[in-house]
């Protein structure tokens, strides 16, 4: 098989979107994890609070995921813009 | 550099034995070590009992090593194997043998220890139930080597049926990714189903009248750990068999690879995950035994959303060796496939993990604040979503690269 330089340039800006997706998932889906899973614990020990907690997790989470849209914003550059 | 054809099955065939047997060692002694320790620490605090704790602690060592012997059986065979009629189909079989095995073992090493080391501390604490701890930490552990065999199973498949000769096509490609598939698939069930195994212990000295309510516990747990192990073998075995008539070869083989690493690795997580759900709610049990049916009911919720990772990479895979892929020879088709592989397959392991660890908490919590488990379970279930939203990312990124670019 014939490999140019277009098409090695376009095969690896596909195999790095594939890399900065899936590596950048790890992180923030066990981070996320912990923050819940530490919510719960907190709601277990003090349910009046539940409402607050699961705002304050929430809060957290969402700063944990933005390490993942960031893959999913180079991703997505990767595939279509470069 | 020109090899014949028997240069390249020596060559796989050594590759393979040494990944089979380096790899495969790494679990049994993580898991091994882990017994001895708990032994250790087990025996700090009851010296009088010393010697049922150390023969608990040899007997439970030698279920971990099962692992590794199944992995050096494997290397070994790869080193004499006799193989009639070469063929660089069967190089490439024997080398997914080695790496089934090798990575295969890892899990169901390091998990069947830790039933081991946990019945030690058992043993210390209730020293006239000894038997009984015994027997949960087999059945633990024994649980824990079923991903090894089924590493083993595909390994021999691998290496001893016949394919037939000459039809290398896709097939090569398709024995690489069933090995790789089935390898790291089995890391993930084999760790998490330990879990179970040692809160059963430590829950039976704790509430030995509730030990017929662990046992149950422990096994649906460790069972429903073992379906990332599942799926990898289903996967396997559908690219070990699978024909693929004439489907062009460029880019179909990227697929192939692709489709055994997205089940292989999204596996790990979801079987982690599913484990520390499974020991958090024997270790609910034992705390609080009137608890066992909301504990069970969140334990399986939880483990069920932990699963979602492993059952995106088995949608992945499946798009990736049933779709027929048109003929390119440019190598970017054949990474766009390769590239969705990775991705889900990587992507799904941070999410099993994280949801596995909010239904850990979750569970254990339930068990000790029975009244507010709607609550708890609310919140658990808000968390994984959230956990999970990363492996959701990583399959459209997938989708995309399967299906647009």
């Amino acid at each position: 098989m014939a490999i140019e330089g277009v098409d090695i340039v376009k095969a690896a800006s596909l195999i790095g979107a594939g890399l900065a997706m899936g590596l950048g998932a790890i992180g923030p889906g066990v981070g996320e994890g912990m923050a819940a899973a530490k919510a719960c614990e907190a709601i277990g020990k003090n349910p009046r609070e539940a409402g607050l907690l699961t705002r304050t997790m929430l809060v957290g989470q969402a700063v944990s995921e933005s390490t993942g849209i960031y893959s999913l914003v180079i991703a997505l550059l990767l595939l279509f813009v470069v | 550099m020109d090899f014949d054809v028997e240069t390249w099955v020596k060559l796989a065939a050594y590759t393979g034995g040494g990944i089979a047997m380096g790899f495969g060692a790494i679990g049994a002694a993580i898991g091994e070590g882990y017994t001895a320790a708990q032994a250790n620490l087990a025996l700090s605090t009851n010296v009088k009992n010393s010697g049922s704790i150390v023969k608990n602690m040899l007997v439970g060592q030698a279920v971990a090593e099962s692992a590794s012997i199944f992995a050096l059986v494997v290397a070994i065979l790869l080193l004499f194997i006799d193989v009639p009629v070469p063929s660089l189909l069967k190089a490439a079989s024997l080398l997914a043998a080695g790496i089934s095995m090798g990575f295969g073992a890892i899990g169901a090493g390091i998990g069947s220890g830790i039933p081991g080391g946990d019945a030690c501390l058992g043993i210390a604490r209730k020293p006239e139930m000894a038997g009984r701890f015994t027997t949960t930490m087999l059945i633990g552990s024994a649980v824990c080597q079923t991903p090894a065999i089924f590493a083993m199973v595909v390994a021999l498949i691998l290496m001893f049926m016949n394919f037939g000769q000459g039809s290398l096509h896709l097939n090569w490609a398709a024995h690489l990714g069933a090995g790789i598939c089935m390898g790291f698939g089995a890391i993930g069930s084999g760790i998490g189903s330990g879990f179970p195994g040692g809160k059963a212990c430590l829950g039976m000295a704790e509430q030995p009248e509730a030990s017929p309510r662990l046992m149950t516990t422990m096994l649906i747990g460790s069972a429903v750990c073992q379906t990332p192990a599942i799926f990898a073998m289903v996967v396997a075995l559908i690219l070990m068999f699978m024909k693929f008539g004439n489907a062009p070869l460029h880019p179909t083989w990227a697929a192939l690879f692709g489709a055994g690493i997205s089940t292989g690795l999204a596996a790990i997580g979801s079987g982690v995950g599913g484990g520390m759900a499974a020991g958090a709610s024997c270790e609910g049990i034992a705390r609080n035994p009137e608890t066992v049916g909301k504990v069970t009911t969140i334990m399986l919720v939880g483990q069920a959303v932990s699963q979602t990772p492993a059952i995106f990479g088995l949608l992945v895979s499946f798009i990736l060796i049933f779709k027929t892929f048109p003929e390119s020879y440019t190598l970017s088709a054949a990474m766009a496939l390769l590239g969705a592989g990775i991705c889900m397959g990587f992507g799904g392991i941070g999410p099993g993990i994280g949801t596995g660890m909010t239904a850990e908490s979750a569970v254990r919590w339930v068990a000790r604040n029975v009244e507010h488990a709607g609550d708890l379970m609310r919140t658990m279930l808000v968390g994984q979503a959230v956990s999970q939203s990363t492996a959701i990312y990583a399959m459209v990124i997938s989708l995309v690269l399967i299906f647009v670019v």
